[in-house]
């Protein structure tokens, strides 16, 4: 025996302070860029509320509050990604496969074909009934998965969520159809997503319950690394597999239907993040959550940055640049990753 | 004395087809069982029952006497634990990410490790032979270095019990002596309690003190392998005609073909 062989012990916090500068770096660089050249001096020498200074109004009321909400969106989506990939022990899941943004879409959609332009609270219609539609799917789907003993048989579970994305979307599908020019436009452009139409009330509204929800998921990230190795396995290390598929399902479709009924469905996230974190940090879900988190919401930023400039003063929708950046980058990532 | 693990008049049935049939059972500290029998007998459900992995009748099963379904899933894990036949992982963790696993039970959520379940592990791995490559990933090495992967992270539970689901049945002779070879070490020097089903009779009446015989989900003969292993038990049980050997003591059982 080879008694000078001894276990590594990894640096999880080293890690996690990577990404957090990382992220700090982000969210310091990208407001500064943008179709319109600012000066940063004029706008800080102004602060938020400055009314006549357009270098701080582009940078604090236009930027930063996208910034912001690319950041919770690409956190919550990616650690959602994370959470249903381990959950369903499935690494093409997201957070869309069991049928939460489609769910979503139905209800954005009934808002715009109803003509509902009223905002309540704040928020209009058409996020409401997205969130009610998401909330909607999510009921729909593990109530008729549910087993006896409360769990949730992972085959069954997948076919369900497949089942109502394409019962969702024949819905949408219809209603876009009978509905007007008008509406159609709305319609196809909430389907693409995006971060345009926001402020700050919006992000303090949905920041509490994203980052409660991220919370609760680090609390039983240890469990999750156990049901991702097996349930059976998970249960004789002693984990409550019913209670933590419960918390995990819901809360990471929880965040995904917040996050979905403000900036629309944004793919490729929550299925790329976590796997590009993967490579970085490994399976660990404890050390893997909080990457994929802080990677999520960087790398949500910066695909932004570039759909509002790439051809300025046109701005394209995010989800078209997250999977046109993100899907060769991943490939590459991979091929790098085999070579070494 | 008391015993360790006991089975009292288990009925168990998937649905309304019946598996396990009024099982009762009585287990000591430190016994070496194997349980056998033909494919569809029950062992895998009778020791899925045992681990708490499905959900047992009140009072059915008791450890310590304290009836297992009324246990926090935690306390059960630090007292019994199940090691699957296979082990088919998604993710890429490390060997060593996996032993650790074992630490589960003992670790309040939101922790990671200390260094008190390290070296509980590294001794585990050592016991293994599976250190000299902990930080390789599970996915790339073979059946037999799996099985020790897996058996080194329910050592690494630290349990009274350790159920095993025919844990030589997919490895070559090599490998499967290698593991009935640890699992010995384990008995006999941490009395361990073991309870493996098993397909190779030869293997289970060499390693086993005690074979509990298990047709159509009922109990049909429990005792030594001598016991159990007898020409006229197994021939009605497997429904194949066989020829009995005794080699030193251990007991071959040897099927009867037409062509030899």
């Amino acid at each position: 025996m080879n008694m000078s062989i001894t276990m590594v012990r990894y640096s999880y916090k080293m890690t996690l302070v990577i990404f957090l500068l990382l992220f700090m770096a982000t969210l310091c660089v990208t407001p500064l860029i943008g179709s319109t050249s600012i000066n940063i001096a004029n706008a800080l020498s102004g602060g938020i509320h400055a009314q006549n200074n357009l270098d701080a109004n582009i940078l604090f009321q236009v930027r930063l509050p996208r910034i912001l909400l690319g950041a919770l969106a690409g956190a919550a989506l990616s650690v959602a990604g994370a959470v249903f990939q381990a959950l369903l022990r499935n690494d093409l899941a997201a957070p869309f496969t069991l049928g939460v943004s489609s769910g979503a879409a139905l209800g954005a959609v009934l808002a715009i074909v109803l003509n509902l332009n009223i905002s309540i609270l704040g928020f209009p219609m058409v996020s409401l009934f997205s969130f009610l539609g998401a909330l909607g799917a999510i009921f729909l789907v593990f109530s008729l998965v549910k087993t006896r003993h409360g769990e949730f048989p992972t085959s069954i579970l997948l076919l369900a969520g497949v089942t109502a994305n394409f019962f969702f979307a024949a819905m949408v599908m219809f209603l876009h159809y009978i509905s007007d020019f008008g509406q159609s436009f709305r319609i196809i452009r909430w389907l693409m997503g995006g971060l345009d139409i926001t402020d700050y009330q919006t992000v303090l509204s949905i920041a509490p319950m994203v980052f409660l929800g991220i919370g609760l998921l680090v609390y039983v990230g240890r469990d999750l690394n156990l049901i991702s190795t097996g349930v059976h396995s998970a249960t004789s290390r002693g984990v409550d597999v019913p209670r933590t598929q419960r918390i995990g399902f819901i809360t990471a479709s929880l965040i995904t239907g917040i996050v979905v009924s403000i900036t629309g469905p944004i793919g490729f996230v929550g299925l790329i993040v976590p796997h590009i974190a993967r490579l970085f940090v490994g399976s660990d879900l404890r050390i893997l959550i909080p990457v994929s988190m802080l990677f999520g919401a960087s790398f949500l930023i910066i695909c932004d940055t570039v759909a509002r400039t790439i051809i300025a003063p046109t701005e394209i929708p995010v989800g078209i640049i997250t999977a046109m950046l993100g899907g060769p980058f991943f490939v590459w990532l991979l091929k790098r990753k085999k070579q070494a | 004395m008391r015993p360790h693990l006991e089975v009292e008049n288990l009925d168990f049935a998937y649905d309304s087809e019946p598996i396990l049939k009024n099982i009762s059972l009585s287990i000591e500290k430190g016994d070496f069982i194997g349980l056998i029998g033909p494919n569809g007998s029950g062992k895998s459900t009778l020791l899925k029952l045992m681990g708490g992995i499905l959900n047992c009748p009140d009072n059915a099963i008791r450890i310590n006497e304290h009836p297992i379904n009324a246990i926090n899933k935690k306390k059960l894990a630090r007292a019994i634990t199940w090691v699957p036949q296979e082990h088919p992982m998604v993710f890429p963790y490390t060997i060593q990410e996996i032993v650790l696993m074992g630490r589960h039970p003992y670790l309040p959520p939101l922790s990671f490790e200390g260094e008190e379940d390290y070296t509980i592990a590294r001794k585990a791995m050592e016991t293994t032979q599976t250190l000299q490559f902990s930080d390789r990933y599970f996915n790339e090495i073979s059946g037999g270095e799996k099985q020790r992967v897996m058996l080194a992270s329910a050592i690494t539970q630290e349990p009274e019990v350790m159920l095993l689901d025919e844990p030589t049945s997919a490895l070559d002779l090599k490998y499967q002596v290698q593991i009935l070879n640890i699992l010995n070490q384990l008995n006999e020097e941490k009395n361990i309690t073991l309870i493996l089903a098993m397909h190779d009779l030869n293997l289970a009446s060499r390693y086993c003190r005690r074979l509990i015989l298990l047709n159509d989900g009922a109990i049909v003969c429990d005792g030594t392998p001598e016991e159990v292993l007898k020409k006229e038990i197994i021939e009605n049980v497997y429904g194949v005609n066989v020829s009995l050997h005794n080699l030193d003591g251990d007991i071959l059982v040897h099927p009867i073909t037409n062509h030899s």
